[in-house]
Formats: C-alpha cells, sequence, structure tokens
C-alpha cells in the first residue's frame, strides 16, 4: 500500500472519529451527570439527518438544514426527557436500557410511519463538495475536511464549556454531588433537561453531516450508537476526554483496519483467504481493541476507579 | 395454593393446549406460532438465569442464540452436502441428528459463555450492559463478513433435523419436541433457583461483600450463571433454526438480544414463568398488532414503556400481586 493511500486512509479514520465523538459526548455527558444509559440516543441521531434532508429538500440550504438538525434532535431530546426519561433517574440501569430501547422502537417506527422505508439523500453543498489537493499532491475530499473541522471545533468548544462556563461548573458539580448542588439552589431538573438537549443537538448534528456522505434512512441510528458505547466504554464512561481518545482510536482501528489487515494477511497467507480472514478480523477489530482496554483497565482509559 | 403458582400452572398449560385445539382445527400455523413462543420462552429462561437470579444485565443474549442457530446450521448444511466439516486431523461430518446438534449448540454456546464472561465479568454496571452488547455485535459482523456459511444471507436447511422416533416436519410432533425441552429445563432452572447456587447467587446479587464474608466468591457464581444461561440460550436457538430451517446473521443482531429481554421483563424478571408469559404475549401481540398495522412495534414501544415505568413486576407480577417472587 502506497503512503498517500494510507494517509487519505488515516485522514478518513480522522473523519470517522470525530463523527463517533459527537455521539459519544452525548451519551457520556448524560451517564456523567445523570447516569443515566440512554439506547435511544441513535434514534436521536436519526431525527437529526431526517430534518436536515427535509430542510434542504425544501430550502435547498444546507446551513438551514443544520440548524434545522440540531434545533430537531434538541427538541426531540427534550421532549423525551420531560416525558420519559426523567422518570427513570432513579431507576436501575435493567429499567434504563429497557425503556430506552422502547424509545428506539417508537422512534423507528413512527419514522417510517412519517417517511416511508426508502432512503432520503441529503446533498453536500457546491461550495464543499469536490477534492482539495493536500501537501503532497493528495486529492482528498473537502466535505470531508470540514466534517473533521467541524468536530474539533465542537470537541474544543465542549471543553470550553465544560472547563470555564457556570453550566459547566454545574454540570460537574452534578456529577460529583447532585443533592449538594440542589441544596445550592441549582434547579437540578431544569439543568439535566438541558445537558439531555445538548447531547441530543450533537448528536443530531452528527446525524445531519454524516446524512450528507450516507443516504439518510431508518435505522442509521443504530450501527453508530453501538460504536459510540464501544467508544465510551474505552475512554471511560463520563470523560468528555476519553470520549474523544476513544473515538479517534476506534475510527482509526476500524477505518485502518478494513484498509490494512487484508493486505497484512496476505503476507503470510495465499490471497482469496487472507482477504475472508483479513476482513472478518477487521470487522471485529474495534470490539478486540475494547476486550484489551478492559482487560487491563475494567472502567476504561480515563474513567473513575 | 400461591397465586402465582395457579398463573404458572395456567400459563405453562396454555401453550400445549392452544397447539391441541389448533391440530384438532387443523390450524398448522396456529401450531408454528406457539412453538415459536415455547422456543422463545426457552430463551428467555435462559437469560433470566443471569439477569433473574444473578442481576446480570447481559444486552449480548443473541450470541448465545445465534451460536446455537449457527451449530444447528453448520452441521445440517454439512450434512445437506455430503461434505465433511473437517479432514485433518480428524474426519468430522456434518449431522442431521438433532440430539447430536443440541449437544453441539449447548457446548459451544457454553464455551463462547466462558469466554465472553471471564472478560464482561471483570466489569460491572453499565460496563457491564455495554460490553456483552459488543461481544454480541462483535458475532454478528463475523456472520456478516465470514463467506463460507452464507454472509449476510444465511443458510437455508431444506429438511427439519431427525428426532428418533418422531416425525419432526409435523408441526404438532415438532412443537411437543420444543415443549418437552422448554418443560425439561424450566423444571431445572427451578431446581437451580433453590439449590445451594442458586441461593448463593442470588445473595451474591443482593449483597455481594456479604457472600463474599462467608467465604464465597460472587465472580465464580456469576461466571457459572452465565455459563448456564448461556447454553440454554443456545440451545433455544439451535430449535429456533430448526422451526424456521433457516439461520442468518439476524439471530446475532442487538435487536434479538433486547427481544429476549424484553420476554423477561414483560413477563417479570426473576420470576420462573416469567419468559414463558412474555414470550407468549409477544407473539400473541406480534400476530394481533402485525395484522392491525405495519407499524406494530409503535404499539409494542408504547406497551414495553408503560410495562416499565408503571407496572414494575411485568405480567405475572400484576396478575399476581403483591407476592412477589424475589427480595
Amino acid at each position: 500500500m502506497s503512503l498517500i493511500l494510507l494517509i487519505e486512509q488515516v485522514l478518513n479514520g480522522i473523519q470517522f472519529g470525530v463523527m463517533l465523538f459527537l455521539m459519544a459526548a452525548g451519551l457520556t455527558l448524560i451517564f456523567g451527570v445523570m447516569g443515566l444509559i440512554n439506547l435511544a440516543h441513535g434514534s436521536l441521531y436519526m431525527v437529526g439527518a431526517f430534518a436536515a434532508a427535509t430542510v434542504a429538500g425544501w430550502t435547498g440550504s444546507f446551513t438551514l438544514a443544520l440548524v434545522a438538525a440540531l434545533a430537531a434532535a434538541a427538541a426531540a431530546g427534550a421532549l423525551v426527557e420531560l416525558l420519559v426519561i426523567r422518570r427513570l433517574y432513579d431507576r436501575d440501569h435493567l429499567d434504563q436500557v429497557l425503556a430506552t430501547f422502547a424509545l428506539i422502537l417508537i422512534f423507528s417506527e413512527g419514522t417510517r410511519y412519517v417517511f416511508g422505508s426508502f432512503p432520503l439523500f441529503l446533498d453536500i453543498p457546491a461550495a464543499l463538495s469536490g477534492p482539495v489537493v493536500l501537501p503532497g499532491g493528495i486529492f482528498y475530499p473537502l466535505y470531508r475536511l470540514v466534517i473533521i473541522a467541524v468536530g474539533l471545533l465542537v470537541a474544543a468548544g465542549l471543553f470550553v464549556l465544560i472547563a470555564k462556563t457556570r453550566i459547566g461548573i454545574q454540570i460537574r458539580a452534578g456529577e460529583a454531588d447532585r443533592e449538594m448542588i440542589a441544596a445550592l439552589g441549582v434547579d437540578i431538573s431544569k439543568l439535566y433537561t438541558l445537558v439531555f438537549a445538548l447531547g441530543a443537538a450533537l448528536a443530531g448534528l452528527a446525524g445531519a453531516l454524516v446524512g450528507a456522505i450516507q443516504s439518510v434512512q431508518v435505522g442509521m441510528g443504530e450501527p453508530v450508537l453501538i460504536l459510540a458505547f464501544v467508544v465510551i466504554v474505552i475512554g471511560g464512561i463520563g470523560s468528555i476526554k476519553g470520549a474523544l481518545v476513544g473515538a479517534l482510536l476506534v475510527g482509526l482501528t476500524d477505518t485502518l483496519g478494513g484498509a490494512l489487515l487484508p493486505t497484512l494477511f496476505a503476507t503470510f497467507m495465499e490471497p482469496s483467504s487472507a482477504n475472508t480472514i483479513g476482513s472478518a478480523v477487521a470487522s471485529m477489530a474495534i470490539y478486540i481493541l475494547m476486550a484489551g482496554v478492559l482487560l487491563f483497565k475494567p472502567s476504561g482509559l480515563f474513567g473513575a476507579t | 395454593m400461591a397465586r402465582e403458582t395457579l398463573i404458572n400452572i395456567a400459563l405453562f398449560a396454555l401453550l400445549p393446549v392452544t397447539a391441541g385445539v389448533a391440530m384438532v382445527m387443523d390450524e398448522p400455523f396456529i401450531i408454528t406460532l406457539v412453538t415459536k413462543a415455547a422456543i422463545l420462552a426457552l430463551a428467555g429462561v435462559g437469560l433470566n438465569i443471569a439477569l433473574g437470579l444473578g442481576g446480570l444485565v447481559s444486552f449480548g443474549h443473541a450470541a448465545f442464540f445465534g451460536i446455537g442457530g449457527y451449530a444447528m446450521g453448520v452441521l445440517a448444511s454439512h450434512a445437506q452436502s455430503y461434505t465433511p466439516l473437517m479432514e485433518t486431523p480428524i474426519l468430522i461430518e456434518g449431522t442431521k441428528s438433532m440430539l447430536v446438534i443440541w449437544g453441539v449448540a449447548v457446548v459451544t454456546a457454553a464455551l463462547a459463555a466462558l469466554l465472553i464472561g471471564v472478560l464482561s465479568l471483570r466489569t460491572t454496571g453499565v460496563y457491564f450492559i455495554m460490553i456483552t452488547l459488543a461481544f454480541g455485535q462483535m458475532l454478528y459482523y463475523f456472520a456478516i463478513s465470514w463467506p463460507a456459511y452464507g454472509g449476510e444471507d444465511g443458510l437455508s436447511i431444506y429438511i427439519r433435523n431427525d428426532f428418533p422416533g418422531l416425525n419432526t416436519l409435523d408441526p404438532i410432533q415438532f412443537f411437543a419436541i420444543a415443549f418437552a425441552v422448554l418443560a425439561a429445563v424450566l423444571f431445572v432452572a427451578g431446581r437451580l433457583a433453590k439449590a445451594p447456587f442458586g441461593l448463593a447467587l442470588s445473595a451474591a446479587r443482593q449483597n455481594p461483600e456479604r457472600v463474599e464474608t462467608v467465604g464465597i466468591a460472587p465472580f465464580w457464581l456469576r461466571l457459572v450463571a452465565f455459563i448456564v444461561s448461556g447454553a440454554v440460550t443456545g440451545l433455544a436457538g439451535a430449535l429456533f433454526a430448526d422451526l424456521n430451517r433457516f439461520v442468518s446473521p439476524t439471530m446475532f443482531s442487538w435487536q434479538t438480544s433486547g427481544e429476549i429481554m424484553v420476554f423477561v421483563i414483560l413477563g417479570g424478571v426473576g420470576r420462573l414463568f416469567g419468559p414463558v408469559a412474555g414470550a407468549a404475549l409477544f407473539i400473541l401481540l406480534e400476530h394481533v398488532l402485525g395484522g392491525l398495522s405495519d407499524y406494530w412495534h409503535v404499539y409494542l414501544g408504547l406497551l414495553l414503556l408503560l410495562v416499565v415505568l408503571f407496572a414494575r413486576g411485568g405480567l405475572i407480577g400484576t396478575l399476581a400481586g403483591r407476592e412477589t417472587a424475589h427480595d
């Protein structure tokens, strides 16, 4: 494999990782602050993608589509939090898993009812389509670079929000001791709704951004959701830094595994079986990575022990 | 007699009675539905050993269900095409014998549960839920990307496997097999819950520190429970594949894990007959609501949400009133 191809794959891996970070950040925040495991996070990703595709279809504007995705996902998140999720904070994880599994069924079939089973398409805006030439003569799609930039900006913004702002201090205080900050006069239920809506908005943004490279369809959220789980398990649940590191690790492992393992296996076995075994192992690579991390650090790389 | 015992007897009788009535009325489709309920109940009984007794929220039981299914698919497909499974170092041939297939399904599922359990049980709480989910997905993607046994398309087996003395293609006889297995496993699971092992396991769920203090390591109790649980779900997978005469990676999917969990919860966690009630209700809903609307999963979701939020003992818990099965 040539160096250029390798660099391309690394960029693809980073782009994938950055998308996973947008999903994982919301999940890990919601778990860290409220102690809630939310399977319906993938549905919010889907809501964002569908809102973006619909609005882009009406107006033709990608910017409006992104705004719509953020707004729709945040609104759906806030609504679900008020109606259902809020009753689950004091329940055990089993109840949370089941109730949010039920939410997935409702969201998925509801979306299928409204939009039908056929995928929608969201076009990359003209200004961002086409390749750019990177130093070294590598052609790379501009849109994917923009995704990387947006993801890194959001990550930086999230770090500032958590570390520097009043809301961020309240969020961290909520993680540490929720009774105490309630006693200090912070409206804890409003804070919870806010955090949930923020997580939902990030998922919606990821859905809209990815929706322009893949098709927008029912069930698109769950594979990403499960990868986001792998990310936060590797990074340590509740840690934004862990989510970022975990997301990049998973993104790179998955992309590079798929590109390199068949070639690697071909060095010591015959090409046809190397291809089969290589791609089979590659499809499991991130789970093997996760098992390996948990073997040495049962609560993830940056998790509180 | 306690109300729950009466409900259990009624529930348990419901399956063969429905199948019998369907046979008299010559409705083989209904018999197949009841058989499906019995097999899914078996998968639920398996999960319930880990979940109800051990408090291990496994979101990856599709792994064992799928392994059982593929044990059947792989062995029967080799027998079907008269090609040996392996020639070196020893000759292993495919088989159409249900009993052999069950044995292989149980042993491979138990081995997988041992491996997954040793790794997963190092973690607790949400980590455990997610790591079991991830192992399930790992096998799912493996099944999809491994072309030898059908890959994404799955494997069709044309003729149901053999059981000595019975015609397995006759719906009522196949139902009898599935029901007998369910009855036997329920009996064993009931004894297990009352045996010293089951009591220690329950105690480890409620208060692991105390169990440790009296000199029993919760890890080994949980690992054994997880293995037994995986083996039972694997057996259910083999039967399920035989019922459909088809296996596909869907058996490994996380939705399957979720559904097995739904059977347990709809019926009532930690209740011996909970999965039977849950699976029967699930099949009934699938049949009735599925006939009314293509979007029946919405109603299933709403029902599940209501059960989780408001009817915490599940179906049996609601019917049996306040006499709880555990804690």
